[in-house]
């Protein structure tokens, strides 16, 4: 249901535009000469009615085609199997990294609340929160890489190396299972710098939210009663307090990760991050709209299998979920 | 009896502060830290789009220096690829970002909040398929969507707004579709219903009141991010065009000449500077509130 309704949503709001995809794709001579853009019209199907063209997609969408993309003349579904690899394995090292510390950090200031870590927590989170991810990336671009040179500035790799031996598609993995040290290395380090600017970008709003739902529990009669019964502060804290929190960090999570694909946009588009950030607004300037929809395609994907993860996770945590 | 070493009577003593305070009255959440050091900075600000010309150095468009100076006595944030000076354009970049951001916040604020009360109050298909379409919204990652709304309406400052405005019209519409709900079958809108008041009435009558304070704190939390997306797309040339001082432009500008970190550093400074009072602010108000709301505030 949502596939179909995202695809009818961005089918709607890219070709109900005045936006002429033609004009965007053709050179300047070609849009001059009638039969070059009716040929164009023709072969993309744009000089039919557009339910007709909307029905048309979804036929071949059934059939796994995409449709083939007017900037790259590939198949859709080819340019985002090259893509796809590249933020899935920037948005995981993120979303690892910035649950680790958001968590982490909204343990600390739920414990120590309004007294100074509490408060440092909450503004630095505010002002992760408030920063402009494009601007944090060409900062800590100029600053790491530029200025320090302790990091790579851009791609996946250096650029004389080859991707290792294709088995997921995330070189980091692939480097990994195929024991190309030296790949696995250099991926490790061209992940860290858009990895981290990433991080900042959603750690804020990790923080916020386990410390908002921590001390939400902390008010709860089981939780005075373990205090009571003499168990050691972290034990109350971690094993009393965290876990049930952790139910709705994890629906927040979710939340996270599809803001992160937001972020990928403007951080690969600064560090040259090959993926679908990029693609996606390459696209959408150029008004590629097979390709907009595939990218559509697969965020709505990401959405269903988020859920899927989410609702699993709660089953991890709470026992009750799993009984039901 | 000569001099009491006693203190002055009761009365005086707390009819002093008593007076004091009344002129002083602040309202409580302000007084908190977070928002006042809000409050200034986006007073400071506004003071600064109101009369940037005046305090500006220079004409932020005027191409008058050596290209890229550093930041010196003469240029206290240094000049750009075409010789402007770089603090005179970003005290210029407040007149474009402040009042279209709270413009455009205030545009979705509408239209999220009749769509979202006409489902809440009439229920049933109407319900159903506005929900489901603001749920289609929702389920786009924002500046994907406001990048492909954009670039298909042509990059322009204006449709810029209007793809941020798309962006974020459904989360008014969930937050009021859910307050209406629940003031349905309040007795006080019974009660009017009973008298006669049409469906409409009730709605803008006795139902908007008691809705628009939840509605206000999601628009104060939503500035913010309407900065940043608004930013975000002239980050990407799909929003302000050249030779505009926008902000977000601009920290594009410096990703070219990012040797020459005053370019970007200065407007990026400027855009954390306002989203962060504005999320001072926003987020004192929703502590201020019941905690119950501010819960679902924040979860819409």
């Amino acid at each position: 249901m949502l596939l179909i309704g995202i695809t009818l949503v961005a089918f709607v709001v890219t070709h109900l535009v005045p936006g002429d995809p033609v004009a965007a794709n053709l050179g300047q001579a070609a849009v001059g000469d009638p039969a070059a853009v009716a040929a164009f019209r023709h072969q993309y199907g744009l000089d039919q009615p557009l339910p007709l063209q909307y029905l048309r997609y979804l036929g071949d969408l059934l059939q796994g085609n995409l449709g083939i993309s007017e900037q790259s003349h590939r198949p859709v579904l080819a340019d985002l199997e090259e893509y796809v690899p590249a933020t899935v394995e920037l948005a995981l090292f993120a979303i690892v990294a910035s649950l680790v510390v958001g968590v982490g950090l909204g343990i600390v200031a739920a414990a120590f609340r309004d007294r100074w870590p509490d408060h440092i927590i909450r503004v630095v989170s505010l002002g992760g929160v408030s920063m402009p991810v494009f601007w944090i990336a060409l900062v800590a671009f100029y600053l790491l890489f530029f200025r320090l040179g302790w990091l790579p500035g851009g791609g996946r790799l250096d650029p004389a190396q080859v991707a290792p031996t294709h088995l997921t598609g995330l070189y980091t993995v692939d480097a990994l299972v195929h024991g190309q040290w030296a790949l696995l290395w250099s991926a490790v380090r061209h992940l860290v710098l858009p990895g981290l600017v990433l991080t900042i970008y959603t750690v804020g709003m990790l923080t916020r939210f386990t410390r908002a739902s921590m001390l939400e529990i902390m008010g709860n009669d089981y939780v005075r009663a373990a205090r009571l019964k003499g168990l050691p502060e972290h034990v109350v804290i971690l094993r009393h307090v965290l876990r049930p929190a952790l139910i709705s960090v994890i629906t927040v999570a979710g939340l996270a990760f599809a803001n992160l694909l937001s972020g990928t946009v403007l951080v690969e588009n600064i560090f040259a991050w090959p993926g679908v950030g990029q693609y996606a607004y390459h696209s959408a300037v150029n008004l590629d709209l097979p390709a907009i929809m595939g990218v559509s395609l697969f965020i709505a994907l990401v959405y269903i299998v988020l859920n899927l993860v989410v609702d699993l996770l709660y089953g991890v945590i709470d026992p009750r979920i799993r009984l039901s | 009896m000569t001099e009491s070493p006693l203190p002055p009577p009761v009365p005086a003593l707390a009819a002093e502060p008593l007076r004091r305070r009344r002129w002083l009255r602040v309202p409580a959440p302000w007084r908190r830290p977070l928002a006042a050091v809000g409050v200034t900075v986006v007073a400071a600000w506004v003071v600064i789009a109101v009369f940037a010309p005046l305090i500006g150095p220079d004409n932020p468009l005027a191409q008058n220096y050596a290209i890229l100076a550093a930041p010196s006595s003469a240029h206290w944030f240094g000049t750009d690829e075409l010789g402007r000076d770089v603090l005179s354009r970003v005290l210029s970049g407040a007149r474009v970002t402040l009042p279209l951001s709270v413009l455009l916040v205030i545009l979705a604020m509408i239209i999220g909040a009749v769509i979202g009360a006409a489902a809440g109050f009439f229920g049933g298909w109407v319900d159903n398929v506005l929900m489901r379409v603001a749920d289609l919204f929702f389920a786009f990652p924002g500046i994907i969507l406001a990048m492909a709304v954009a670039a298909a309406l042509g990059p322009q400052l204006r449709n810029a707004v209007i793809a941020v405005v798309v962006v974020s019209w459904p989360s008014y519409a969930r937050l009021v579709r859910s307050l209406v709900l629940s003031a349905r079958s309040a007795p006080y809108v019974i009660a009017s219903r009973m008298l006669g008041a049409s469906g409409w009435r009730v709605l803008l009558t006795d139902i908007r009141p008691n809705a628009s304070g939840p509605v206000l704190v999601l628009a104060a939390l939503d500035l913010g991010n309407a900065v940043l997306l608004l930013s975000g797309l002239s980050f990407l040339g799909l929003g302000a065009q050249p030779p505009t001082a926008e902000w977000g432009a601009m920290v594009a500008e410096g990703a070219q000449n990012f040797n020459d970190w005053w370019v970007g550093l200065f407007p990026g400074l400027a855009i954390l500077t306002v989203v962060l009072a504005f999320n001072f602010i926003g987020d004192t108000l929703r502590d201020a509130l019941d905690p119950r709301t501010a819960r679902a505030v924040r979860l819409s």
